[in-house]
Protein backbone atom coordinates (compact mmCIF):
# COMPACT_ATOMS: atom_id res chain seq x y z
CA UNK A 1 0.00 0.00 0.00
CA UNK A 2 1.59 3.31 -1.30
CA UNK A 3 2.75 5.66 1.80
CA UNK A 4 2.39 9.46 0.89
CA UNK A 5 3.97 10.36 3.52
CA UNK A 6 5.79 10.04 6.78
CA UNK A 7 7.50 11.52 10.11
CA UNK A 8 8.59 10.85 13.35
CA UNK A 9 7.68 12.38 16.91
CA UNK A 10 9.69 11.69 20.23
CA UNK A 11 7.68 10.49 23.44
CA UNK A 12 9.92 10.89 26.15
CA UNK A 13 7.91 13.50 28.97
CA UNK A 14 4.21 14.03 29.13
CA UNK A 15 4.49 17.55 27.45
CA UNK A 16 4.94 15.15 24.51
CA UNK A 17 1.77 13.38 24.76
CA UNK A 18 0.04 17.02 24.20
CA UNK A 19 2.25 18.03 20.71
CA UNK A 20 1.61 14.05 19.77
CA UNK A 21 -2.03 15.04 20.00
CA UNK A 22 -1.51 18.17 18.29
CA UNK A 23 0.53 16.82 14.92
CA UNK A 24 -2.15 13.90 14.94
CA UNK A 25 -4.81 16.58 14.58
CA UNK A 26 -2.97 18.83 12.19
CA UNK A 27 -2.44 15.46 10.05
CA UNK A 28 -6.25 14.36 10.23
CA UNK A 29 -7.23 17.94 9.13
CA UNK A 30 -4.96 17.71 5.94
CA UNK A 31 -5.91 14.70 5.16
CA UNK A 32 -9.91 15.48 5.36
CA UNK A 33 -11.00 13.40 8.45
CA UNK A 34 -14.26 14.52 9.61
CA UNK A 35 -14.54 15.98 12.89
CA UNK A 36 -15.82 13.16 14.75
CA UNK A 37 -12.98 11.05 12.99
CA UNK A 38 -10.25 13.49 13.94
CA UNK A 39 -11.63 13.65 17.44
CA UNK A 40 -11.09 9.66 17.63
CA UNK A 41 -7.76 9.27 16.15
CA UNK A 42 -6.35 12.34 18.22
CA UNK A 43 -8.26 10.76 21.41
CA UNK A 44 -6.58 6.88 20.30
CA UNK A 45 -3.08 8.43 19.80
CA UNK A 46 -3.26 9.90 23.14
CA UNK A 47 -3.98 7.22 25.19
CA UNK A 48 -1.24 4.78 23.06
CA UNK A 49 1.21 7.62 23.43
CA UNK A 50 0.62 7.26 27.30
CA UNK A 51 0.79 4.28 27.38
CA UNK A 52 4.51 4.21 25.78
CA UNK A 53 5.88 7.26 28.03
CA UNK A 54 4.09 4.90 31.37
CA UNK A 55 4.69 1.60 30.51
CA UNK A 56 7.35 1.70 27.51
CA UNK A 57 9.26 4.44 29.30
CA UNK A 58 9.13 6.45 26.40
CA UNK A 59 9.78 5.61 22.83
CA UNK A 60 8.58 6.93 18.96
CA UNK A 61 5.13 7.69 16.87
CA UNK A 62 4.99 7.13 13.25
CA UNK A 63 2.73 9.09 11.08
CA UNK A 64 2.44 8.02 7.69
CA UNK A 65 -0.42 9.40 5.26
CA UNK A 66 -1.67 6.01 3.35
CA UNK A 67 -3.29 5.78 -0.22
CA UNK A 68 -5.45 2.97 -1.16
CA UNK A 69 -7.08 3.40 -4.25
CA UNK A 70 -9.52 6.22 -3.88
CA UNK A 71 -9.24 5.95 0.40
CA UNK A 72 -6.94 7.78 2.28
CA UNK A 73 -5.90 6.77 5.77
CA UNK A 74 -4.09 7.71 8.41
CA UNK A 75 -1.24 4.93 10.24
CA UNK A 76 -0.03 5.73 13.73
CA UNK A 77 2.65 3.56 15.05
CA UNK A 78 3.84 3.97 18.66
CA UNK A 79 7.37 2.33 19.36
CA UNK A 80 9.40 1.47 22.23
CA UNK A 81 12.01 -0.54 24.11
CA UNK A 82 10.49 -0.98 26.97
CA UNK A 83 9.67 -4.49 29.19
CA UNK A 84 7.03 -5.49 26.57
CA UNK A 85 3.45 -7.16 27.75
CA UNK A 86 3.63 -10.82 28.24
CA UNK A 87 0.19 -11.33 27.76
CA UNK A 88 -1.86 -9.32 25.24
CA UNK A 89 -4.93 -10.94 25.46
CA UNK A 90 -5.00 -10.33 29.00
CA UNK A 91 -3.83 -6.34 28.06
CA UNK A 92 -6.77 -5.53 25.61
CA UNK A 93 -9.36 -5.84 28.07
CA UNK A 94 -11.31 -3.65 29.37
CA UNK A 95 -10.61 -2.75 32.62
CA UNK A 96 -7.26 -4.32 32.93
CA UNK A 97 -4.59 -1.98 34.48
CA UNK A 98 -1.27 -2.22 35.74
CA UNK A 99 -0.79 0.91 36.55
CA UNK A 100 -4.21 2.08 38.49
CA UNK A 101 -5.09 3.38 35.39
CA UNK A 102 -8.98 2.83 34.12
CA UNK A 103 -7.84 0.41 31.74
CA UNK A 104 -9.06 1.62 28.60
CA UNK A 105 -5.83 2.88 27.15
CA UNK A 106 -5.88 -0.07 24.44
CA UNK A 107 -8.99 -1.61 24.51
CA UNK A 108 -10.72 1.64 23.92
CA UNK A 109 -7.70 2.72 20.87
CA UNK A 110 -8.67 -0.38 19.26
CA UNK A 111 -12.27 0.46 18.90
CA UNK A 112 -11.64 4.18 17.72
CA UNK A 113 -9.27 2.89 14.94
CA UNK A 114 -10.30 0.68 12.15
CA UNK A 115 -7.36 -1.70 11.76
CA UNK A 116 -5.32 -2.39 14.89
CA UNK A 117 -1.84 -4.43 15.36
CA UNK A 118 -0.02 -4.98 18.39
CA UNK A 119 3.34 -6.83 18.41
CA UNK A 120 4.98 -7.34 21.74
CA UNK A 121 8.00 -9.28 23.19
CA UNK A 122 8.58 -9.54 27.18
CA UNK A 123 12.32 -7.53 27.51
CA UNK A 124 12.30 -6.51 23.47
CA UNK A 125 9.37 -4.03 23.57
CA UNK A 126 5.93 -3.17 22.17
CA UNK A 127 4.97 -2.10 18.70
CA UNK A 128 1.22 -0.91 18.33
CA UNK A 129 0.03 0.28 14.94
CA UNK A 130 -3.62 1.38 14.39
CA UNK A 131 -5.20 2.81 11.17
CA UNK A 132 -8.23 4.60 10.26
CA UNK A 133 -9.50 5.36 6.89
CA UNK A 134 -11.76 8.55 5.32
CA UNK B 1 -27.36 14.22 -51.23
CA UNK B 2 -28.72 12.76 -48.11
CA UNK B 3 -31.51 16.07 -48.42
CA UNK B 4 -32.55 14.24 -51.64
CA UNK B 5 -32.59 10.64 -49.63
CA UNK B 6 -34.62 12.30 -46.86
CA UNK B 7 -36.75 14.46 -48.77
CA UNK B 8 -38.46 11.76 -51.12
CA UNK B 9 -41.38 11.23 -49.46
CA UNK B 10 -40.64 11.70 -46.32
CA UNK B 11 -44.31 10.40 -44.85
CA UNK B 12 -43.22 6.77 -46.38
CA UNK B 13 -39.96 7.13 -44.67
CA UNK B 14 -41.31 8.34 -41.24
CA UNK B 15 -43.89 5.08 -41.13
CA UNK B 16 -41.09 2.84 -42.14
CA UNK B 17 -38.71 4.21 -39.36
CA UNK B 18 -41.64 4.01 -36.67
CA UNK B 19 -42.56 0.43 -37.57
CA UNK B 20 -38.54 0.10 -37.45
CA UNK B 21 -38.31 1.13 -34.12
CA UNK B 22 -41.39 -0.39 -33.16
CA UNK B 23 -40.62 -4.04 -34.07
CA UNK B 24 -36.94 -3.64 -32.48
CA UNK B 25 -35.89 -6.05 -29.80
CA UNK B 26 -35.17 -2.81 -27.34
CA UNK B 27 -38.49 -1.20 -27.53
CA UNK B 28 -40.10 -0.44 -24.47
CA UNK B 29 -44.03 -0.77 -25.05
CA UNK B 30 -44.52 -1.06 -21.34
CA UNK B 31 -42.34 2.63 -21.13
CA UNK B 32 -43.36 4.26 -23.98
CA UNK B 33 -46.61 4.36 -26.38
CA UNK B 34 -46.93 4.35 -29.78
CA UNK B 35 -49.06 7.52 -30.27
CA UNK B 36 -45.36 9.42 -28.33
CA UNK B 37 -42.92 7.61 -30.63
CA UNK B 38 -45.03 9.06 -33.72
CA UNK B 39 -44.80 12.42 -32.08
CA UNK B 40 -40.74 12.68 -31.40
CA UNK B 41 -40.24 10.76 -34.62
CA UNK B 42 -42.16 13.38 -36.48
CA UNK B 43 -40.66 16.23 -34.93
CA UNK B 44 -37.25 14.66 -35.39
CA UNK B 45 -37.46 13.87 -38.95
CA UNK B 46 -38.81 17.34 -39.92
CA UNK B 47 -36.26 19.01 -38.09
CA UNK B 48 -33.41 17.03 -39.64
CA UNK B 49 -34.63 17.89 -42.91
CA UNK B 50 -34.61 20.79 -42.20
CA UNK B 51 -30.89 20.74 -40.93
CA UNK B 52 -29.83 19.08 -43.87
CA UNK B 53 -31.00 21.35 -46.17
CA UNK B 54 -28.91 24.08 -44.72
CA UNK B 55 -25.90 22.11 -45.49
CA UNK B 56 -24.12 22.84 -42.60
CA UNK B 57 -22.63 19.12 -41.45
CA UNK B 58 -20.98 20.40 -37.78
CA UNK B 59 -24.28 18.99 -35.80
CA UNK B 60 -22.72 21.13 -32.75
CA UNK B 61 -23.61 24.12 -35.28
CA UNK B 62 -26.61 26.54 -35.05
CA UNK B 63 -28.38 24.83 -37.77
CA UNK B 64 -28.40 21.85 -35.93
CA UNK B 65 -29.86 23.57 -32.83
CA UNK B 66 -33.43 22.14 -33.56
CA UNK B 67 -32.22 19.03 -33.75
CA UNK B 68 -30.36 18.83 -30.72
CA UNK B 69 -33.10 20.42 -28.85
CA UNK B 70 -35.27 17.97 -29.74
CA UNK B 71 -32.66 15.05 -28.86
CA UNK B 72 -32.02 17.13 -25.75
CA UNK B 73 -35.89 16.39 -24.47
CA UNK B 74 -36.24 13.12 -25.58
CA UNK B 75 -32.93 11.50 -23.92
CA UNK B 76 -33.91 13.17 -20.77
CA UNK B 77 -37.14 11.91 -20.55
CA UNK B 78 -35.84 8.56 -21.28
CA UNK B 79 -33.10 8.74 -18.64
CA UNK B 80 -36.27 9.63 -16.17
CA UNK B 81 -38.22 7.13 -17.70
CA UNK B 82 -35.40 4.35 -17.16
CA UNK B 83 -34.26 3.54 -20.44
CA UNK B 84 -30.91 2.08 -21.23
CA UNK B 85 -28.44 4.43 -23.09
CA UNK B 86 -28.59 1.53 -25.96
CA UNK B 87 -32.41 2.15 -25.59
CA UNK B 88 -32.18 5.24 -26.43
CA UNK B 89 -29.69 5.76 -28.65
CA UNK B 90 -32.05 3.27 -30.98
CA UNK B 91 -34.54 5.94 -31.93
CA UNK B 92 -31.75 7.62 -33.81
CA UNK B 93 -29.37 4.07 -35.23
CA UNK B 94 -33.01 2.51 -36.42
CA UNK B 95 -33.26 5.06 -38.97
CA UNK B 96 -30.42 3.69 -40.61
CA UNK B 97 -31.76 1.35 -42.34
CA UNK B 98 -34.62 2.63 -43.98
CA UNK B 99 -32.45 5.22 -45.14
CA UNK B 100 -29.96 2.67 -46.44
CA UNK B 101 -32.58 0.76 -48.15
CA UNK B 102 -33.56 4.38 -49.92
CA UNK B 103 -30.04 4.72 -50.93
CA UNK B 104 -30.24 1.65 -52.73
CA UNK B 105 -33.15 2.04 -54.63
CA UNK B 106 -32.29 5.58 -55.87
CA UNK B 107 -28.56 4.72 -56.62
CA UNK B 108 -28.99 1.16 -57.98
CA UNK B 109 -26.84 2.26 -61.06
CA UNK B 110 -24.97 4.24 -59.26
CA UNK B 111 -21.97 1.93 -57.05
CA UNK B 112 -19.85 5.10 -56.51
CA UNK B 113 -22.29 7.11 -55.34
CA UNK B 114 -24.33 4.42 -53.54
CA UNK B 115 -20.97 3.64 -51.25
CA UNK B 116 -20.70 7.90 -50.52
CA UNK B 117 -24.58 7.95 -49.81
CA UNK B 118 -24.11 5.48 -47.00
CA UNK B 119 -20.96 6.70 -45.66
CA UNK B 120 -22.89 9.72 -44.87
CA UNK B 121 -26.12 8.30 -43.98
CA UNK B 122 -24.00 6.45 -41.63
CA UNK B 123 -21.71 9.28 -40.62
CA UNK B 124 -24.45 11.73 -39.31
CA UNK B 125 -26.27 9.24 -38.03
CA UNK B 126 -23.50 8.03 -35.82
CA UNK B 127 -22.72 11.34 -34.29
CA UNK B 128 -26.47 12.27 -33.26
CA UNK B 129 -26.80 8.90 -31.73
CA UNK B 130 -23.34 9.38 -29.69
CA UNK B 131 -24.74 12.66 -28.79
CA UNK B 132 -28.54 11.16 -27.11
CA UNK B 133 -25.78 8.74 -24.87
CA UNK B 134 -24.22 11.93 -23.61
CA UNK B 135 -27.03 13.40 -23.08
CA UNK B 136 -28.62 10.52 -21.42
CA UNK B 137 -26.04 10.30 -19.36
CA UNK B 138 -25.94 13.73 -18.00
CA UNK B 139 -29.92 13.58 -17.38
CA UNK B 140 -28.69 10.06 -15.19
CA UNK B 141 -25.90 11.79 -13.30
CA UNK B 142 -28.82 14.53 -12.43
CA UNK B 143 -31.17 11.97 -11.04
CA UNK B 144 -28.41 10.57 -9.13
CA UNK B 145 -26.90 13.71 -7.53
CA UNK B 146 -30.75 14.63 -6.81
CA UNK B 147 -31.41 11.68 -5.26
CA UNK B 148 -28.27 11.47 -3.06
CA UNK B 149 -29.45 14.86 -1.81
CA UNK B 150 -33.19 13.82 -1.27
CA UNK B 151 -31.75 10.52 0.38
CA UNK B 152 -29.64 12.83 3.21
CA UNK B 153 -32.16 15.58 3.35
CA UNK B 154 -34.50 12.32 4.80
CA UNK B 155 -32.17 10.60 6.71
CA UNK B 156 -31.85 13.40 9.58
CA UNK B 157 -34.86 15.51 10.03
CA UNK B 158 -34.55 16.89 13.54
CA UNK B 159 -37.36 18.79 14.33
CA UNK B 160 -38.72 20.53 17.28
CA UNK B 161 -41.55 19.57 19.71
CA UNK B 162 -41.62 22.65 21.77
CA UNK B 163 -39.11 25.31 23.21
CA UNK B 164 -36.52 22.44 24.37
CA UNK B 165 -37.89 19.54 23.49
CA UNK B 166 -36.63 18.39 20.06
CA UNK B 167 -37.14 15.12 18.07
CA UNK B 168 -35.66 12.78 15.49
CA UNK B 169 -38.35 10.56 13.88
CA UNK B 170 -35.72 7.76 12.37
CA UNK B 171 -37.26 5.79 9.01
CA UNK B 172 -36.05 3.09 7.13
CA UNK B 173 -32.87 0.54 8.13
CA UNK B 174 -30.04 1.94 10.36
CA UNK B 175 -26.95 1.47 9.32
CA UNK B 176 -23.62 2.14 11.01
CA UNK B 177 -22.79 5.08 8.44
CA UNK B 178 -25.95 6.28 8.87
CA UNK B 179 -26.50 6.08 12.45
CA UNK B 180 -23.72 8.33 12.58
CA UNK B 181 -24.82 11.00 10.60
CA UNK B 182 -28.00 10.98 12.39
CA UNK B 183 -26.05 10.80 15.81
CA UNK B 184 -24.27 13.88 15.43
CA UNK B 185 -26.58 15.64 13.80
CA UNK B 186 -28.92 15.22 16.65
CA UNK B 187 -26.34 15.91 19.38
CA UNK B 188 -25.17 19.26 16.94
CA UNK B 189 -28.69 20.52 17.27
CA UNK B 190 -28.91 19.66 21.03
CA UNK B 191 -25.72 22.52 21.22
CA UNK B 192 -27.34 24.79 18.62
CA UNK B 193 -31.06 24.93 20.33
CA UNK B 194 -29.87 24.08 24.43
CA UNK B 195 -32.37 21.45 23.82
CA UNK B 196 -32.35 19.30 27.37
CA UNK B 197 -34.70 16.68 25.95
CA UNK B 198 -34.63 14.76 22.45
CA UNK B 199 -37.43 12.56 21.67
CA UNK B 200 -35.96 9.37 19.11
CA UNK B 201 -38.61 7.69 17.71
CA UNK B 202 -38.18 4.26 15.49
CA UNK B 203 -41.91 3.67 14.54
CA UNK B 204 -40.07 3.70 11.13
CA UNK B 205 -37.35 2.01 11.78
CA UNK B 206 -38.51 -1.95 10.38
CA UNK B 207 -36.29 -4.33 12.39
CA UNK B 208 -33.60 -3.66 15.15
CA UNK B 209 -30.71 -6.12 15.69
CA UNK B 210 -28.31 -6.36 18.17
CA UNK B 211 -26.17 -3.45 16.28
CA UNK B 212 -28.72 -0.88 16.12
CA UNK B 213 -30.16 -1.24 19.46
CA UNK B 214 -26.24 -0.95 20.42
CA UNK B 215 -26.24 2.49 17.90
CA UNK B 216 -29.65 4.12 19.62
CA UNK B 217 -27.92 3.01 23.64
CA UNK B 218 -24.71 5.06 22.24
CA UNK B 219 -26.20 8.17 21.34
CA UNK B 220 -28.32 8.40 24.36
CA UNK B 221 -25.35 7.79 26.40
CA UNK B 222 -23.45 11.05 24.02
CA UNK B 223 -26.36 12.97 24.51
CA UNK B 224 -26.43 11.97 28.05
CA UNK B 225 -22.66 13.53 28.33
CA UNK B 226 -23.77 16.53 26.96
CA UNK B 227 -26.23 16.72 29.31
CA UNK B 228 -29.33 16.04 27.49
CA UNK B 229 -31.73 13.71 28.07
CA UNK B 230 -32.69 10.72 25.38
CA UNK B 231 -36.31 9.09 25.16
CA UNK B 232 -36.83 6.47 22.43
CA UNK B 233 -40.29 6.21 21.85
CA UNK B 234 -42.27 4.01 18.75
CA UNK B 235 -41.15 0.34 20.08
CA UNK B 236 -43.53 -1.69 18.23
CA UNK B 237 -44.11 -4.80 20.01
CA UNK B 238 -42.04 -7.12 17.91
CA UNK B 239 -39.14 -5.01 18.16
CA UNK B 240 -39.73 -5.69 22.05
CA UNK B 241 -39.62 -9.24 21.68
CA UNK B 242 -36.18 -8.92 19.77
CA UNK B 243 -34.81 -6.82 22.17
CA UNK B 244 -35.29 -9.03 24.91
CA UNK B 245 -34.25 -12.35 23.07
CA UNK B 246 -30.81 -10.40 21.86
CA UNK B 247 -30.39 -9.51 25.82
CA UNK B 248 -29.92 -5.57 24.68
CA UNK B 249 -29.33 -3.91 28.44
CA UNK B 250 -31.61 -0.41 27.69
CA UNK B 251 -30.29 0.00 31.38
CA UNK B 252 -31.94 3.42 32.31
CA UNK B 253 -32.80 4.51 29.76
CA UNK B 254 -36.36 5.32 29.19
CA UNK B 255 -38.50 4.03 26.91
CA UNK B 256 -42.46 4.88 25.31
CA UNK B 257 -44.34 2.74 23.19
CA UNK B 258 -45.70 5.90 21.28
CA UNK B 259 -44.31 9.29 20.64
CA UNK B 260 -47.31 11.10 21.94
CA UNK B 261 -46.16 8.98 25.21
CA UNK B 262 -42.93 10.36 24.80
CA UNK B 263 -43.91 13.81 24.14
CA UNK B 264 -45.95 13.93 27.39
CA UNK B 265 -42.88 12.96 30.00
CA UNK B 266 -41.12 15.28 28.04
CA UNK B 267 -43.48 18.32 28.74
CA UNK B 268 -43.81 16.48 32.02
CA UNK B 269 -40.38 17.05 33.05
CA UNK B 270 -40.09 20.70 31.08
CA UNK B 271 -42.14 21.32 33.72
CA UNK B 272 -45.35 21.74 31.14
CA UNK B 273 -48.74 20.54 30.86
CA UNK B 274 -51.46 20.14 28.38
CA UNK B 275 -54.78 21.06 29.53
CA UNK B 276 -58.57 20.26 28.31
CA UNK B 277 -59.65 24.11 26.31
CA UNK B 278 -62.96 23.24 28.23
CA UNK B 279 -61.30 24.63 31.41
CA UNK B 280 -60.71 28.03 29.86
CA UNK B 281 -63.85 28.33 27.95
CA UNK B 282 -66.16 28.03 31.09
CA UNK B 283 -68.70 30.81 31.31
CA UNK B 284 -67.34 34.55 31.54
CA UNK B 285 -68.39 36.52 34.76
CA UNK B 286 -71.52 38.19 34.51
CA UNK B 287 -71.84 40.25 31.81
CA UNK B 288 -75.30 42.02 31.65
CA UNK B 289 -75.49 42.91 27.77
CA UNK B 290 -75.26 38.98 27.30
CA UNK B 291 -76.98 38.39 30.33
CA UNK B 292 -80.32 40.13 28.61
CA UNK B 293 -80.07 38.71 25.26
CA UNK B 294 -79.75 35.80 26.78
CA UNK B 295 -83.16 36.28 28.38
CA UNK B 296 -84.91 37.51 25.25
CA UNK B 297 -83.97 34.38 23.65
CA UNK C 1 4.62 26.47 37.76
CA UNK C 2 1.22 26.37 35.19
CA UNK C 3 -1.85 26.09 36.62
CA UNK C 4 -5.62 26.29 35.74
CA UNK C 5 -7.34 29.02 37.80
CA UNK C 6 -10.12 28.70 39.74
CA UNK C 7 -12.64 31.19 40.10
CA UNK C 8 -15.10 31.94 43.37
CA UNK C 9 -18.86 32.92 43.04
CA UNK C 10 -20.46 32.77 46.36
CA UNK C 11 -20.41 29.28 47.48
CA UNK C 12 -19.67 27.85 44.09
CA UNK C 13 -16.20 26.97 42.05
CA UNK C 14 -16.47 27.86 38.86
CA UNK C 15 -13.37 26.31 36.38
CA UNK C 16 -12.86 26.85 33.12
CA UNK C 17 -10.77 24.58 30.98
CA UNK C 18 -9.11 26.24 27.64
CA UNK C 19 -5.78 24.13 27.74
CA UNK C 20 -4.88 21.28 26.39
CA UNK C 21 -3.37 19.97 29.83
CA UNK C 22 -0.55 17.58 29.84
CA UNK C 23 -1.24 14.82 33.21
CA UNK C 24 0.52 16.68 35.15
CA UNK C 25 -1.84 19.87 34.96
CA UNK C 26 -4.64 17.68 35.37
CA UNK C 27 -3.32 15.96 38.40
CA UNK C 28 -2.40 19.81 39.35
CA UNK C 29 -6.32 21.19 38.88
CA UNK C 30 -7.91 18.03 41.09
CA UNK C 31 -5.44 18.73 43.86
CA UNK C 32 -5.83 22.64 43.59
CA UNK C 33 -9.80 21.90 43.35
CA UNK C 34 -10.19 19.93 46.45
CA UNK C 35 -7.95 22.03 48.38
CA UNK C 36 -9.98 25.03 47.38
CA UNK C 37 -13.17 23.20 48.06
CA UNK C 38 -12.78 22.73 51.83
CA UNK C 39 -10.94 26.28 51.85
CA UNK C 40 -13.73 28.45 50.47
CA UNK C 41 -16.59 25.55 52.26
CA UNK C 42 -17.66 25.45 48.63
CA UNK C 43 -21.12 23.94 47.97
CA UNK C 44 -21.10 23.14 44.12
CA UNK C 45 -18.10 22.89 41.24
CA UNK C 46 -18.89 24.30 38.07
CA UNK C 47 -16.36 22.54 35.33
CA UNK C 48 -16.71 23.90 31.63
CA UNK C 49 -15.02 21.59 28.98
CA UNK C 50 -16.73 23.53 26.39
CA UNK C 51 -13.05 24.44 24.73
CA UNK C 52 -11.76 21.02 25.02
CA UNK C 53 -11.06 19.27 21.63
CA UNK C 54 -10.86 15.65 23.07
CA UNK C 55 -11.53 14.23 26.39
CA UNK C 56 -9.60 10.70 27.00
CA UNK C 57 -9.46 8.08 30.09
CA UNK C 58 -6.98 10.01 32.19
CA UNK C 59 -9.00 13.58 31.66
CA UNK C 60 -11.99 11.36 31.80
CA UNK C 61 -11.21 9.83 35.17
CA UNK C 62 -10.01 13.12 36.30
CA UNK C 63 -14.00 14.27 35.70
CA UNK C 64 -14.84 11.26 37.29
CA UNK C 65 -12.57 11.55 40.21
CA UNK C 66 -13.08 15.48 41.41
CA UNK C 67 -16.95 14.46 41.01
CA UNK C 68 -16.53 11.40 43.45
CA UNK C 69 -14.00 13.74 45.80
CA UNK C 70 -15.94 16.93 45.53
CA UNK C 71 -19.56 14.72 46.58
CA UNK C 72 -17.12 13.71 49.85
CA UNK C 73 -16.26 17.02 50.89
CA UNK C 74 -20.11 17.85 50.77
CA UNK C 75 -19.71 19.97 47.29
CA UNK C 76 -22.02 19.30 44.18
CA UNK C 77 -19.79 18.85 40.63
CA UNK C 78 -21.69 19.52 37.23
CA UNK C 79 -19.64 19.06 34.00
CA UNK C 80 -20.69 21.43 31.36
CA UNK C 81 -20.50 22.35 27.62
CA UNK C 82 -18.91 18.94 26.36
CA UNK C 83 -18.85 18.77 22.55
CA UNK C 84 -20.61 16.75 20.60
CA UNK C 85 -17.36 14.73 18.80
CA UNK C 86 -16.20 14.60 22.24
CA UNK C 87 -19.16 12.96 23.26
CA UNK C 88 -19.23 10.60 20.34
CA UNK C 89 -15.38 9.32 21.17
CA UNK C 90 -15.66 8.77 24.76
CA UNK C 91 -18.62 6.98 24.28
CA UNK C 92 -16.90 4.59 21.82
CA UNK C 93 -14.20 4.72 23.98
CA UNK C 94 -15.89 3.07 26.77
CA UNK C 95 -16.45 5.40 29.32
CA UNK C 96 -19.59 6.98 30.50
CA UNK C 97 -18.67 9.27 33.74
CA UNK C 98 -21.40 7.46 35.68
CA UNK C 99 -21.46 9.50 38.92
CA UNK C 100 -20.56 12.81 37.13
CA UNK C 101 -23.70 15.43 36.47
CA UNK C 102 -23.84 16.89 33.34
CA UNK C 103 -25.24 20.10 31.73
CA UNK C 104 -25.91 21.32 28.06
CA UNK C 105 -23.81 24.62 29.10
CA UNK C 106 -23.07 27.21 31.81
CA UNK C 107 -26.37 28.79 32.77
CA UNK C 108 -27.95 25.50 32.29
CA UNK C 109 -25.18 24.13 34.72
CA UNK C 110 -25.56 26.58 37.20
CA UNK C 111 -29.76 26.29 37.40
CA UNK C 112 -29.03 22.31 38.18
CA UNK C 113 -26.07 23.32 40.56
CA UNK C 114 -29.01 25.53 42.43
CA UNK C 115 -31.85 23.13 42.36
CA UNK C 116 -29.28 20.58 44.04
CA UNK C 117 -27.91 22.43 46.92
CA UNK C 118 -31.40 23.58 47.65
CA UNK C 119 -32.32 20.07 47.64
CA UNK C 120 -29.68 18.67 49.41
CA UNK C 121 -30.11 21.53 52.22
CA UNK C 122 -34.36 20.33 52.63
CA UNK C 123 -32.82 17.08 53.14
CA UNK C 124 -30.66 18.16 56.00
CA UNK C 125 -33.31 20.26 57.69
CA UNK C 126 -35.70 17.59 57.63
CA UNK C 127 -33.23 14.73 59.19
CA UNK C 128 -31.85 17.60 61.82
Amino acid sequence: MPVLLSEEHQIRQPEDVVLVRQAVRQKAVELGFNLVDQTKLVTAASELARNTLQYGGGGTLRLESLVDGLRRGLRLTFADEGPGIADIEQAMRDGFSTAGGLGLGLSGARRLSNEFHIDSRPGEGTRISITRWR
Amino acid sequence: MLTEIVAHDEAALLQRWIDNQFNASGFRPDRIGRAELQENSTQFLSSFRRALNSGATDIQGADWAGVRHILDGLSSARAEQGFSPTETATFIFSLKQPLFERARALYANDPARLAEATWEISQVLDKLGLYTAEVFQRGREAVIVRQQQEMLELSTPVVTLWDGILALPLIGTLDSARTQVVMESLLQRIVDSGAAIAIIDITGVPTVDTLTAQHLLKTVAAARLMGADCIISGIRPQIAQTIVHLGVELGSVVTKATLADAFSVALHRAGLAVVQKQAARRKPPADPDRESEGNEA
Amino acid sequence: MERIPILKMGEYLLVTIQVDMHDRLAMTLQDDLTAKIVAARARGVLIDISALEIVDSFIGRMLADIAGMSRVLDAETVVVGMRPAVAITLVELGLSLTGVRTALNVERGMELLRRRIAGRNEDDAGSA
